[in-house]
């Protein structure tokens, strides 16, 4: 990826996103309506904005989902361009390869702290029936390819959101800024999460801020993690391509491989990058004992250790999970029928009075998903 | 007369403090020393400086020093190559060395540092957690899935589980003593880890380590049989040698003895020649067939090791390796040891180890079959440390040989081809035999591989790792200093301050 750099703090140019590996500490924060009421995003800005100081202003953004029930049926892509030319070339490859059934820009407002935006694009999109035929894959996979290959050979394109019913939002600059900035007040959905970045050392790039995505799965992520080359050799041996060397991307690409091509259920997928130790494996009755070796030796290079933690969002669901040894702060309550996460307590206090709070131990998930009678 | 050397070493003997206890004559298999008219004598033309008797002696009163005569100094003919014209010169043979290569070829575990953990992310304190180490060998299953009752169900395939990354190389029963063998085989039980019988067979006596032993099947199929294949967990063949690639073995009738001889299943006092290829293998798809005929054999339970030598086109070799069925792919680096081996294959063959795991970790993963087998490294690892840049580059374990025979008592003076080990360990002489307790050799076995363990846990905790598995491969924890940017590609790695 031969991205221009973008220089937003008057200093010399550093490297982008992918040209170098940056490390970050951040804030995260998530809810989600288990009857799936579609509720308005003003709450995920106000809780991230709580978090404020566990940001730099060097990235923020957010997922939403079911924001597009008009649309829910055809893939949302979003995409930065650098520029007009970048855009025309990569709508000529979107044109090949899907029916584009709605494009626009997305709707943002000017803010005083948020600058230098690219072009930014959203397509409403289906794979043409002669293409998916002739690539013999699955409709998921096929867009997946899509959004790899317009990732990685198109200058000045990148597509930042690839999900049904979905889409991420965001930029460089301080969470609740970029909520302002892309009029998130009015989208409604029944699941938020956001992020809000402290990168190290770089002037930050709107494609490596977070949620990181692929297909309808997001990732907003706290941490550094200390297995990260060993995650991404493996990945990259499977046909994924790291383009960004950060640690969300991999862990989402980690997700998708185990979720949607391995089949995992999410509990699994997080037995297998947070298991147990052997300590405790060793003490567990026979059969469990067999399922947890299964799963670590079958996955051992998808282990993640160093200190992380993430709200995964997908289809239907929220999963929220820590490292092993709870090296980051993370704190789960619930609402009646919402349930929210954050790096803290005062981020969920801040829009609701939850009823019950707790704080997930290190390795154990909480997976909440739509009640089984809810359509969306 | 042309051939008259004045010795490589000299005895250095404190006639103050020698008290003519004669000790270091009785422990000199290579009968240095003497005595004569009331005194201590030294014939220094004998000594291989292997330490024995500067050990042994109880006052303090020995040490052999490198002799200062001299050639005229060259930087071309050096004296040792001085010394090899005049050897062979005056016998017409083929020069003979144990050991590893003593020749200064660059050792790149010494230009990689490790990193470690500083403000972004916290390093681990061992002492405070768990820092795991259980390694895993064998294929992985590439098929998982769930079962009607929505029970996990892979298809296990047949695997080694050590309690640490570290294992013992092949060394056969031949090339080292009986007591090696069983101080090895202890220390391998104790630590929850594997020896391997080489290719001399297997001991009747140690059938009772099956658990941790794995059996070795080379060109000269010496001591295989149907019992053979079952005595161990896993079955190694073996190709090659790091060094001496592409020669066999010989192993001279002097050293098969009655117990030998049986182990061998070959007459006693006839040499045991090892071809240098199998001779049922001459090409890739032969290998396939070995590996599942052994697999046939033992009913699919126990996984197939393929040891190699590493060479230059090995990349290609082991992904071959990888297609063939074989669970586990050793390769062996050039810096590795031998109990015998000609000289010139052993200064001048082969590839150096971090190169050649760094190309084939690559190229497996490139492939896309890095899970079809495990790779585990030898020669040289020298030390913990070793074990973790072997790690970060791409191996799931390593073999440990030499490091193994100095804590049983080695002082690697590469002459285990004599025969006449002082310190009981390449022998065959029950004399010499009986100085090693194997009880002893393999607590200080245990010790060895335990303090290493220790360091491999602080290096990791440093790095913010705490599961050995997020180790693997793992090559941004590594960057090299002072290397070429060739050897920077190759090994996969940044340089320091990048």
């Amino acid at each position: 990826m031969n991205h221009k750099t973008i220089d937003v703090s008057g200093v010399a140019a550093h490297n982008r996103e992918g040209e170098i590996r940056i490390p970050s500490g951040c804030a995260i924060s998530g809810f989600f309506s288990r009857r799936g009421r579609r509720m308005s995003a003003d709450g995920i800005v106000q809780s991230i904005a709580y978090m404020h100081d566990r940001s730099n202003g060097l990235g923020g953004g957010f997922a939403g989902y079911g924001i597009y029930p008009e649309y829910k049926d055809q893939y949302a892509l979003h995409i930065f361009y650098d520029d007009f030319e970048a855009r025309e070339n990569c709508e000529r490859f979107l044109n090949r390869h899907f029916d584009i059934v709605n494009l626009s820009r997305i709707p943002t407002r000017k803010h005083p702290r948020i600058t230098d935006e690219p072009l930014i694009w959203r397509y409403f999109v289906t794979p043409l029936a002669t293409k998916l035929a002739e690539s013999q894959l699955g409709e998921d996979e096929f867009v997946c390819r899509c959004v790899f290959t317009v990732n990685a050979k198109y200058d000045g394109a990148y597509v930042f959101s690839s999900g049904k019913n979905m889409g991420v939002f965001k930029a460089v600059g301080y969470p609740e800024d970029v909520g302002e900035f892309y009029r998130l007040d009015e989208y409604r959905g029944h699941c938020w999460t956001a992020h809000g970045r402290y990168p190290t050392n770089t002037p930050g790039w709107w494609g490596g801020a977070h949620p990181f995505s692929l297909l309808d799965y997001t990732v907003v992520h706290n941490g550094e993690i200390s297995s990260y080359d060993c995650n991404r050799r493996y990945m990259e041996s499977y046909g994924y391509r790291c383009t960004l060397q950060t640690d969300t991307e991999v862990i989402t690409y980690i997700i998708d491989y185990l979720n949607r091509k391995k089949g995992l259920r999410f509990s699994d997928v997080a037995r297998v990058i947070a298991p147990p130790f052997w300590s405790q494996i060793d003490n567990l009755p026979p059969d469990e004992r067999e399922t947890f070796t299964d799963l670590r030796n079958t996955f051992s290079p998808l282990l993640i250790t160093g200190p992380f933690s993430i709200i995964l969002g997908f289809s239907g669901g929220m999963m929220a999970l820590n490292d092993r040894l709870k090296l980051r702060s993370m704190v789960a309550a619930e609402e009646d029928d919402v349930t929210y996460i954050a790096s803290e307590e005062c981020a969920i206090r801040a829009i609701a009075n939850p009823s019950k709070v707790w704080a997930p131990r290190g390795g154990e998930p909480v997976i909440v998903t739509l009640d089984e009678d809810v359509k969306l | 007369m042309i051939d008259y050397e004045y010795p490589e070493y000299e005895v250095v003997r404190d006639e103050r403090r020698c008290t003519v206890c004669r000790l270091c004559e009785k422990q000199c298999a290579f009968s240095v020393h003497g005595f004569a008219d009331g005194r201590m004598t030294a014939d220094p033309a004998q000594c291989v400086n292997c330490h024995r008797c500067v050990a042994v002696c109880p006052t303090h009163a020995l040490k052999i020093v490198k002799s200062d005569h001299c050639f005229k100094p060259s930087v071309n003919f050096t004296a040792d190559l001085m010394h090899d014209v005049y050897a062979q010169a005056a016998t017409g043979g083929v020069l003979l060395s144990s050991m590893g290569t003593p020749k200064n070829y660059p050792v790149y575990f010494d230009k990689l540092l490790v990193n470690a953990s500083q403000v972004t992310n916290p390093p681990i304190d061992p002492l405070r957690e768990p820092m795991e180490i259980r390694t895993f060998l064998g294929a992985k299953s590439e098929t998982i899935g769930y079962d009607e009752a929505g029970k996990i169900c892979v298809e296990r395939k047949p695997t080694l589980t050590l309690d640490t990354p570290i294992l013992f190389s092949a060394m056969s029963y031949g090339s080292i003593s009986k007591n090696a063998h069983e101080a090895l085989a202890r220390a391998a039980a104790e630590l929850g880890t594997f020896y391997n019988t080489g290719e001399g067979g297997l001991h009747q006596d140690f059938y009772r380590f099956k658990d941790n032993t794995i059996v070795q099947v080379a060109s000269g199929r010496f001591g295989v049989h149907a019992d053979y294949l079952e005595a161990g967990t896993a079955i190694e063949i073996k190709i090659g040698q790091g060094a001496k690639p592409g020669i066999g073995g010989h192993l001279p009738g002097a050293k098969i003895g009655e117990d030998v001889s049986k182990t061998r299943m070959i007459p006693r006092g006839t040499d045991a020649i090892s071809p240098a290829p199998h001779h049922d293998i001459y090409s890739i798809e032969d290998l396939r067939q070995l590996v599942y005929s052994l697999k046939e054999a033992t009913d699919y339970k126990k996984p197939i090791i393929v040891k190699i030598a590493a060479v230059h086109n090995i990349a290609a070799i082991a992904s071959g390796i990888a297609r063939s069925g074989a669970d586990i792919i050793a390769i062996d680096g050039m810096r590795g040891g031998t109990g015998a081996a000609p000289t010139r294959i052993r200064d001048n063959v082969g590839i150096p180890i971090e190169l050649a795991l760094a190309a084939v970790d690559s190229r497996l993963r490139e492939e896309g079959i890095r899970n079809r087998c495990s790779l585990v490294v030898g020669g040289s690892i020298r030390s913990s440390a070793d074990v973790v840049k072997a790690l970060a580059l791409g191996a799931d374990a390593c073999y440990i040989g030499t490091a193994a025979l100095l804590a049983l008592g080695c002082h690697l003076c590469r002459s285990c081809h004599t025969g006449k080990c002082n310190w009981g360990i390449a022998t065959q002489n029950p004399e010499l035999v009986k100085r090693l307790d194997p009880a002893e050799g393999a607590r200080r076995l245990v010790n060895l591989v335990t303090a290493w363990n220790r360091e491999i846990k602080e290096m990791m905790g440093g790095m913010g790792i705490n599961s050995i598995e997020a180790l693997k491969g793992n090559r941004l924890m590594l960057r090299a200093i002072g290397v070429t940017e060739k050897e920077l590609e190759i090994l996969g790695v940044k340089h320091a301050g990048e």
